[in-house]
């Protein structure tokens, strides 16, 4: 690793400009945050964390999921209060929380979430409860349009005033929501992951856009995962991991490696390498050719062999979980095949995907997982109803021995087969979940971010049970961006916008990983690296 | 909408030579009026996002409490003989109450708004029983009746007021900040909080106001009918959600104009009449009713392209 020539601050404290003395009379940032922490229940979201942003200056923040991005912003928003520490706007204490309208004078963010009307034309949504000077007075469509005309072309921006908002593109309707916060008088726009849910041709033309804004002097926070927009827009960058406030540095005095390492830094307890457990020579027992879906995923194709673990990585936008949904049938792709055991099924059923012989845990257990008032039994035999007895009936007997079974077999932590699965933890729930897939002994498992919201000793015990698995001969396709659920796997394909970039074998360097998901082309290293 | 009422204009001619009178249409558009208050009530609670479905029994028992208090006992009433003038302002003020505790139990306890005001739309209809003790009020306090029954330059009161009504709702959700914020609300209330729209203080506000129109649409009942009949409203909440789904309001919020609910309402009573008068049964009204709100429905789903809820 590079001497980084930066404030490394692993306990926090001001993140001052490297190798500046501070100038004797200074201009107040935007927004300073002082020894931030802010914590729910036992876990910290922020410990002791600062920023600052200069006026006029595009900073960045970034730094993994979890790392505590959200939870400043929302206190820089004013949306919470910090438990301990400070926000300052231009010198001056923040506004109290009520004070709704000081904030907005302030500070406006931009979220990934829509936030227009989107029954309403585009002025009316400029002007959104500022159609007029007083509420006693009629508002003058004709002026509306007219002011939202020359606000549009102030700033170089061709959307049409009277065109309704829901027919706004992602990076059109980012932009009236920035024109809007502007109008009302903010001069520090915050952006979160604004080009998440871009195409290429979109984020060229939001870069110009951010130029533009950047000529007329407006601050801005941006936070993004790839990096690559943090080297071509922004001025200084902030990391953040683990809720703790890494370091800040002018951009131009930093490589793309150095910035990779300020976000993954040293990770804690790391689980060796597995060895690996594949047939080679059987035949694929899940393969998918020419996988594609209109704006989301192109051109993917790869193959399982059985007792193989390979992970399917990238980041948010990367399309590796529509990817998925499409294996596993709970989505539609547009063209491409997937064959599951040699025979091909059609996507977008579910029913299909489990009669050929695959069972998966899908991203959310809460939205798709369980049903939380019915018992830990039911939910583990969801998938083998038809196990269970003859013409439609359930064998209350059969059930529970099978439940009791999936208990004593995956550890979870329950009072009964009865208990309503509700009421378990999120690692024990993330078990029953497990075990409902394995129900049908699948020769293809497929884990959707199977990790999410599970304790340190569960996730263990749930990758060992698909470490298990694997060496029964079942396939098993993990994805996920978290590094531990990855390292259990044989090898990785990484995703980019949709497309799959790199393969990268057991044995990779966290650096590698991260920088392949987010973007940047890091030193490859295909050979097996044995570290242990 | 237009292009549709002109249509049924066309048909009724055809129909029969009677309907395309002034006077034939002046009654038609009279038997519309107190629907039409409760479809511009339940359009601004549309718009506004949420549902009311106890207007239909507010009808009733706004002015059934006015006027128990007022009429002696003999008549029905309580016995508590209070000034006839009271009558109308007691009566809307009940209505003012019923929307202010619907708003009180949909915005502050954050409960299901169809089903809060289902609850009511029984409770109320249960009170009214209770207060009139099943009996209808055929004594009525002056007011009630000259609203009911007088002319201004040759037409019924009521239509005027109706008229006015929605003129002003017009104007008001259209051309002034505070009626626009119901659409903001409608179409994405977290958007709209965060412009600065005090999105609960409005929705209440909407509540109340409902209230109060039902209860004014059953002033004009009562005056009209002579009555306040045991079961005045009952089922009348049907035809008023058809009426604004066929007027182009959203059930999704944020959508829709009070014109066009204004022109539901006249196409649900023009096409009773031209069915009247090419004889078809009552009996079927029903049925053609619901049939309507499903085309309505389907229509909309495929000319806006969203599933609705």
């Amino acid at each position: 690793m590079t001497a980084l020539p930066v404030t490394l601050n692993p306990g926090g404290g001001t993140g001052a400009m490297a190798g500046e003395a501070s100038p004797a009379i200074a201009t107040p940032a935007v927004v300073e945050a002082v020894a931030v922490t802010k914590r729910y229940g036992g876990t910290a979201a922020l410990d002791d964390v600062a920023i600052t942003v200069a006026a006029g200056e595009t900073h960045a923040l970034v730094g993994r999921n979890g790392a505590g991005k959200s939870t400043l912003v929302s206190i820089i928003t004013g949306l919470q209060a910090p438990d301990e520490g400070r926000v300052l706007f231009h010198g001056e204490p923040a506004p109290s929380l009520s004070d709704r309208g000081g904030w907005r004078s302030l500070v406006a963010c931009v979220y990934q979430k829509p936030n227009v009307i989107p029954t309403l034309s585009v002025a009316e949504n400029l002007f959104l409860n500022r159609q007029v000077a007083s509420a006693t007075r009629p508002i003058s469509w004709k002026r509306l349009r007219a002011d939202a005309r020359d606000l549009l072309e102030s700033y170089g921006v061709d959307i049409d005033p009277s065109a309704t908002a829901d027919m706004l593109t992602v990076e059109q309707r980012q932009f009236v929501e920035i024109a809007r916060a502007l109008t009302a008088g903010a001069r520090f726009v915050i952006l979160d992951e604004p080009t998440a849910a871009l195409e290429r041709p979109a984020i060229a033309k939001l870069y110009t856009h951010l130029r533009r804004l950047q000529e007329h002097g407006v601050t801005i926070l941006y936070i993004s995962h790839h990096l690559r927009e943090v080297f071509d827009l922004c001025d200084t960058v902030t990391v953040l991991r683990d809720a703790r406030h890494i370091g800040t540095a002018p951009v131009a005095s930093l490589t793309e490696d150095d910035l990779v390492s300020m976000m993954t830094g040293d990770t804690v307890s790391r689980r060796p390498w597995r060895t690996p457990t594949s047939d080679t020579a059987a035949a694929p027992a899940l393969a998918v050719r020419g996988l594609a879906k209109a704006g989301r995923y192109d051109d993917v194709s790869f193959e399982l062999r059985p007792g193989e673990i390979v992970g399917l990585a990238g980041v948010g936008s990367s399309g590796k979980v529509e990817v998925a949904r499409a294996i596993v049938g709970t989505d539609r792709a547009d063209q491409g095949t997937v064959e599951i055991g040699g025979t091909a099924v059609r996507t977008g059923s579910v029913a299909a995907t489990l009669r050929a012989g695959l069972g998966f845990v899908p991203e959310d257990r809460h939205a798709e997982g369980l049903v939380p008032l019915l018992s830990v039994a039911e939910n583990a035999t969801l998938t083998v109803t038809d196990r269970l007895g003859r013409a439609g009936f359930i064998s209350g007997g059969a059930r529970d021995r099978l439940a009791a079974k999936a208990i004593a077999d995956l550890d979870i932590r329950t009072d009964g087969p009865s208990q309503p699965v509700g009421s378990l933890s999120g690692g024990n729930a993330q078990k029953v979940v497990m075990s409902r897939a394995l129900a049908r002994q699948p020769r293809v498992l497929v884990l959707i971010t199977p990790t999410a919201g599970v304790d340190v000793q569960s996730k263990e015990s749930l990758l060992d049970v698909v470490d298990d698995a694997a060496a029964q001969g079942t396939a098993a396709l993990i994805v996920s961006d978290e590094l531990p659920d990855l390292r259990v796997c044989d090898r990785i394909l990484v995703m980019n916008e949709g497309r799959i970039t790199r393969e990268i074998s057991a044995g990779w360097g966290d650096d590698e990983l991260v920088g392949a998901m987010e973007g940047i082309g890091t030193a490859t290293t295909d050979t097996k690296e044995l570290n242990q | 909408m237009i292009p549709v009422l002109i249509l049924l204009l066309i048909v009724g001619r055809f129909v029969d030579d009677a309907f395309f009178t002034s006077k034939n249409l002046l009654n038609v558009t009279l038997a519309q009026t107190e629907l039409g208050l409760i479809v511009l009530a339940e359009s601004l609670v549309l718009i506004v996002g949420k549902f009311d479905l106890s207007l239909e029994s507010t009808i009733g028992f706004a002015p059934a409490v006015g006027i128990v208090l007022v009429v002696p006992e003999a008549a029905g009433g309580l016995g508590t003989e209070w000034p006839g003038a009271l009558a109308i302002p007691i009566c809307l003020a009940v209505g003012a109450l019923v929307g202010a505790f619907n708003g009180l139990l949909i915005l502050r306890f954050k409960l299901s708004a169809f089903i809060v005001t289902l609850g009511m739309l029984i409770m109320l209809r249960g009170l009214m029983t209770g207060v009139t003790e099943g009996k209808s009020l055929f004594e009525l306090p002056d007011g009630f009746s000259y609203l009911g029954n007088t002319k201004w330059f040759g037409v019924r009161a009521a239509i005027w007021l109706v008229g006015i009504l929605y003129a002003l709702g017009i104007v008001l959700l259209t051309w002034f900040r505070h009626g626009r914020a119901l659409y903001a609300i409608g179409g994405n209330e977290d958007a709209a909080r965060a412009a600065g729209i005090r999105t609960t203080r409005i929705t209440w506000i909407v509540f109340i106001l409902a209230g109060v129109l039902g209860a004014f649409a059953g002033v004009l009942m009562t005056g009209r009918l002579g009555s306040v009949g045991a079961a005045q409203g009952d089922g009348m909440i049907f035809l008023v959600f058809a009426a604004a789904v066929i007027g182009g309001i959203s059930l999704d919020g944020g959508k829709g104009t009070l014109f066009g609910a204004l022109c539901g309402v006249w196409m649900l009573g023009l096409i009773t009449n031209i069915l009247t008068f090419g004889g078809v049964d009552a009996r079927w009204l029903k049925a053609i009713y619901g049939a309507i709100i499903l085309v309505a429905l389907v229509i909309t789903r495929i000319t806006s392209g969203k599933a609705q809820d």
